[in-house]
């Protein structure tokens, strides 16, 4: 048990050196000769799981619906589905299943292609070419997560929102718009801008997951299912804490 | 140029290089031989410090590298290019990023010279056409080869070879061989080569080591090894056809 907890600490202190070094690093990746590498990781992380994305975001602004708006019409007030779907969405439910989703399709990519590059001796490679393997892979992977993250999150609310109007618009007799009226009335900036400042937070969590799975990768085609499984349980976990405690700050 | 100074190592809880002593000379083709599992990766790792020895010393030059860190181990490191045994090239750039790598990454060269110096050491192993092709599309001979070119691309003083004919059909391994040849006689590169080819070795070496369950059985001249009276060398030797009448000859460099 003791041991487990000291192991733990030197992974997270090992991983948050590779953060800060990955940061340190962030001006020469978007120079102009190597922002091809940036270009592409974004395209990586915002196209390979728009589909899934787009359908999990859909049905769950349409749950938020048809459960808030079944309680809601024992009282006449099935209108208040919009507020309802938007501020959840907006506030919680919008970054958090994004960043699910995206640690589990994007994240796990991330380190088991690094865990395989680990254990296939690329990343001593790029070390006796004096490559720093942390600015050529971490870096882009990072600036890709923090950069698109927001964008897809704003994806999510918006496909979470229509998913909730349409079924309010067919089961519940909530036009659209009402519905819309009444999300613009109570939803805030505020909701919307605390909800991006998650979806930064949660990219960065699993870019430094994934990457530092990646890295301590060791015993070959085994040791990468391993890193990708541990990948996505963790990130889960620590998106999932987070997540409560930047709510906990910012909503008392 | 390098040298080991009384280098053990354990890894996986066998002792793999028990107390080695050995120095190579500026210039050499130094060859390495022995059984699968002998040390043979692990030694060269240990020049670049990828590997560090639990104790003992290894030396480059005038540089500590088995203690060396940071910038001052990237400036060690820049001496060297490094075949390795699996090639290691990157999956997702085509052949010609792969050979460019380390010039893109370290060096402010134009995107055309760089394609220019790409082209010219694919020539010169025999890969010009492969150019556009991506690692999974080439077979495990040619992805040695191009790990060869992206390995002499920043034109190293030093090169390590990590069994850099395996795989390789007998013409193109002694285009190899003369290459490695040729590198040493032209520019003055020093070398040191893994293999299992013990023709190649007798071919290209100005001496050749044998190691044996962490030891160095054996460092010797081609002329010397053939003849070399040690039980190790002699079973080598015999598997591989090779008599001490030394019915083998030296590469002609090109
Ligand atoms: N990272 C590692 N962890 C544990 N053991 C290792 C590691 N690397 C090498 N070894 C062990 O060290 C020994 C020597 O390995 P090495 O790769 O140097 O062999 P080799 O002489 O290159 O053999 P081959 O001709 O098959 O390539 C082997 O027994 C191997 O199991
Ligand atoms: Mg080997």
């Amino acid at each position: 048990m003791g041991r487990n907890t000291l192991l733990t600490l030197r992974n997270t202190g090992i991983a948050m050196l590779m953060l800060f070094e990955a940061f340190r690093d962030i001006p020469y990746m978007i120079s102009i000769r190597h922002r091809h590498d940036v270009l592409h990781q974004q395209f990586l992380t915002a196209i390979k799981s728009l589909g899934v994305i787009t359908v999990v975001a859909l049905f769950t602004g349409m749950i938020l619906a048809l459960q808030t708006g079944l309680e809601l019409r024992r009282f006449g007030q099935e209108v208040y589905i919009g507020s309802a779907v938007t501020v959840v969405m907006l506030r919680e439910m919008g970054p958090f299943m994004t960043a699910l989703i995206i640690a589990a399709s994007v994240g796990s990519a991330m380190s088991a292609q690094i865990g395989t590059m680990t254990v296939s001796e690329e990343i001593s490679a790029l070390e006796v070419m004096a490559i720093k393997p942390v600015r050529y892979l971490v870096t882009p992977r990072l600036v890709a997560m923090i950069t698109m993250m927001p964008l897809i999150t704003v994806y999510t609310n918006i496909i979470g929102v229509v998913g909730g109007a349409v079924v309010g618009q067919t089961q519940l007799g909530v036009s659209i718009t009402a519905y819309m009226d009444n999300a613009t009335q109570f939803a805030e900036n505020k909701d919307l801008y605390v909800g991006l400042l998650k979806s930064v937070i949660f990219g960065i969590i699993i870019a430094t997951v994934a990457c530092h799975q990646g890295f301590s990768t060791t015993q070959g085609a085994v040791g990468v299912g391993r890193a990708t499984r541990k990948t996505v349980v963790v990130s889960f976990l620590i998106i999932l804490t987070t997540g409560y405690m930047i709510t906990r700050l910012f909503y008392q | 140029m390098i040298r080991f100074e009384q280098v053990s190592k354990r890894l996986g809880g066998r002792i793999v290089l028990d107390e080695i002593n050995y120095t190579i000379e500026p210039g050499e083709t130094f060859v390495i031989v022995g059984a699968s599992g002998a040390g043979k990766s692990v030694s060269l790792k240990h020049m670049v410090r990828l590997l560090s020895p639990d104790s003992g010393r290894v030396w480059v030059g005038e540089d500590c590298v088995s203690e060396a860190r940071g910038d001052n181990l990237d400036r060690i490191r820049e001496r060297f290019g490094f075949l390795f045994q699996s090639a290691a090239l990157m999956q997702w750039l085509n052949v010609g990023d792969n050979v460019g790598l380390p010039l893109r990454m370290k060096k402010d060269m134009s995107d055309d010279a760089i394609d220019e110096l790409v082209r010219e050491k694919l020539a010169m192993v025999n890969l010009a056409e492969a150019f556009e092709k991506h690692p999974g599309e080439l077979s495990g001979g040619m992805r040695k080869r191009v790990g060869l070119a992206r390995a002499i691309i920043t034109d190293p003083e030093i090169i390590l070879y990590d069994e850099p004919t395996s795989g390789l059909d007998p013409v193109t391994s002694r285009t190899i061989d003369q290459l490695i040849d040729r590198l040493r006689v032209e520019l003055g590169v020093t070398s040191i080569v893994v293999t299992h080819d013990l023709h190649s070795a007798l071919a290209i070496g100005t001496r050749i080591a044998m190691l044996n369950e962490g030891k160095m059985v054996e460092v010797a001249t081609p002329e010397e090894f053939v003849k070399s009276k040690n039980e190790f060398v002699q079973g080598f030797l015999a598997a591989q056809y090779i008599t001490t009448r030394g019915d083998w000859e030296k590469a002609e460099s090109a």
